[in-house]
């Protein structure tokens, strides 16, 4: 239970908070009709008859969105409905021409889900928590308007019109900002992972109408709740929570009464404002669209769609701690996005591959080399990098030699700093830079000896039990070696020549 | 179930359709008598019936995700899109300013 509360002047308040995100199906074509998907066209360049509603013209669902929003509530452990249905939801504004989305009110395609958010002590979510899902439905985005490129008339850009859009509605289950901003980062990664959306929210792919109420701490009553259209960070959601929360705290004390309607976030003030009060949904009047029957579903297609579905973040994540043996935080950093666990396995496998070793024997070396020792050199390096340099075979070729002993962790990135600039082999490079790590006992030994001869006194004091000079002969040592003795060889040698 | 004068001319508005005061007078009694119509409907006792969505047995028919496959379905028309529109700048339909 999050602790999140508001101190009002009559006592502490709640907030409850539930999510509807709008998720624009990764496909090529849109929902009903063949136009392109792409972003960024030309205005109306890809808008058919049928998005620009021309009479006469009649939707055909295209498959793929359906399959991607099966899939999605599969990953999510959803009931899907083999039956589902589209209805007409009706209104007038220019960004859609038909006057009505089409949108699946009465028989969505899939039903009551759940997901998962991690505990993190740090935002105050002390342990995992589920967030029930109540539904995905399966809808028409609509066009874009732009208000600020004439005196006197709006623009209308219906590219967007009629792309498909999953529309997953949590139940009211989250009670701090935290939450629902943990609540969107899982929701992204899932989509991210099965690949039904790109969670693209800068360019709009993903977009969330949040709902918010407040309450007395201890009322079991819901509050009435507003509805901040639009939203489009994982921050605004969590700064529009804060604000809209306050701002209802406050109306109420000061003896007003929330009134259920439809508000807009301001991103450059973090604040919220009324839009229009909510038409109750009998305005929208929905019916069955008489355009479309019903949308049934065999087993061969479900099946298909189930055996499509990747590893998730969840079930990732727990391998990685446990067959693999990372560290809960390593777990988590790599599994967050799809890049960073692809690029990561892609490298553990041609690490275990070259050194020939188990994966498990060799995840902690390339997790870390992953999350720290190569972002640290890449980012040192800024402009001069080039990432494409960077394969996984020749970082696989670093880790080998430096689990063999042949090169240093510094020495480790200073060939990977030379293959980030100039694309060569690491292994040429460790020869023809002098790169090498010395583990030949006989030159190692040699220096050890002159140090002991030199430093007689010293010699006696460690055996008369300063241990800690220890340290000062190891020192002495690689510092004979010009640094690049190998340090295990070294303490060995050591260990046995002082006795 | 009946409707009354506001509830018509509030539907009218809904749909955009502009309704003189005259004509609601006797738009009101028109839908009430289909709504009386269909509630005599609803006396059939039809619990053990199957919704019919068409009158012949078929199914919805799903398309593959191609872009333009066909061209009287595909984008790439703008010029054919924008022919009937009162305004088009640039590309845009030109509506009036409509802002909330």
């Amino acid at each position: 239970m999050s602790n999140y509360r508001i101190q009002g002047a009559t006592g502490e308040w709640e907030v409850v908070i539930g999510l509807e995100v709008h998720a624009q199906v990764t496909s090529k074509a849109k929902l009903f009709s063949s136009a392109s998907t792409e972003f960024g066209a030309e205005p109306n360049a890809q808008v058919s008859l049928i998005d620009a509603a021309m009479p006469g013209m009649l939707p055909v669902p295209n498959r793929e969105c359906i399959r991607q929003a099966v899939r999605t509530g599969m990953a999510i452990e959803a009931q899907i409905n083999k039956w589902s249905r589209f209805d007409r939801k009706n209104y007038f504004y220019a960004d859609l021409p038909q006057g009505y989305q089409i949108s699946q009110l009465y028989h969505p395609l899939v039903g009551e889900g759940a997901l998962t958010i991690d505990a993190d002590e740090k935002v105050g979510i002390p342990e995992d928590k589920v967030i029930r899902i109540e539904r995905i439905h399966v809808e028409q985005d609509a066009g874009k308007l732009m208000h600020d490129q004439h005196p006197t008339m709006s623009y209308v850009d219906l590219n967007r019109t009629g792309v498909a859009l999953m529309e997953i509605v949590s139940r009211p289950d989250m009670t701090s900002p935290a939450e629902a901003g943990a609540y969107v980062r899982k929701l992204r990664s899932i989509l991210r992972y099965v690949g039904s959306c790109d969670g693209n929210m800068e360019e709009g792919s993903m977009r969330a109408d949040v709902n918010v109420s407040v309450r007395k701490v201890g009322d079991t009553e819901l509050g009435t709740r507003t509805e901040t259209k639009n939203v489009n960070s994982v921050r605004f959601v969590m700064q529009a929570i804060e604000h809209e929360a306050q701002r209802q705290v406050d109306v109420i004390e000061d003896g007003g009464t929330i009134v259920q309607e439809t508000r807009l976030f301001d991103p450059n003030t973090g604040t919220t404002r009324s839009m229009r009060s909510k038409e109750d949904a009998h305005d929208y009047r929905y019916f069955p669209d008489p355009d479309l029957l019903p949308l049934e579903l065999d087993d061969a297609f479900l099946e298909d769609c189930r055996a499509s579905l990747p590893e998730l973040p969840d079930a990732k994540r727990a391998r990685y701690t446990g067959e693999l043996g990372l560290s809960d935080y390593n777990a988590r950093e790599l599994t967050a996005e799809v890049e960073t666990f692809a690029r990561f396995e892609t490298l553990l496998a041609a690490t275990a591959k070259g050194i020939g070793k188990p994966e498990k024997d060799v995840a902690t070396q390339v997790a870390n080399w992953s999350l720290s020792v190569a972002p640290g050199v890449i980012k040192a390096l800024g402009d001069e990098a080039d990432i494409a340099h960077a394969t996984a075979e020749r970082q696989a070729s670093i880790l080998d030699m430096q689990a063999k002993g042949e090169i240093s962790g510094g020495q480790a990135k200073e060939i990977f700093e030379i293959v980030l600039k100039e694309g060569r082999d690491p292994a040429e490079i460790a020869d023809t830079e002098g790169l090498k790590q010395v583990s030949d006992t006989g030159a190692i030994e040699e220096a050890i000896d002159t140090i002991i001869a030199n430093n007689a006194d010293k010699v006696e004091e460690y055996r008369g039990g300063k241990d800690k000079l220890f340290g000062f002969f190891v020192g002495q040592t690689m510092k004979a070696m010009q640094g690049k003795a190998n340090p295990a060889v070294v303490n060995q040698l050591l260990k046995e020549k002082l006795g | 179930m009946s409707v009354t004068r506001e509830e018509v001319a509030k539907i009218a508005s809904l749909a955009r359709i502009n309704v003189d005061e005259k004509d609601l007078d006797h738009m009101v009694p028109e839908f009430n008598n289909i709504l009386a119509w269909v509630e005599q409907l609803g006396e059939v006792d039809t619990s053990s019936v199957e919704p019919m969505t068409a009158v012949i047995e078929q199914k919805l028919r799903l398309r593959d995700d191609v872009v333009d496959a066909d061209p009287l379905t595909g984008g790439g028309k703008r010029d054919a899109i924008l022919a009937n529109a009162p305004v088009a700048e640039h590309g845009f339909f030109g509506v009036p300013k409509v802002i909330e």
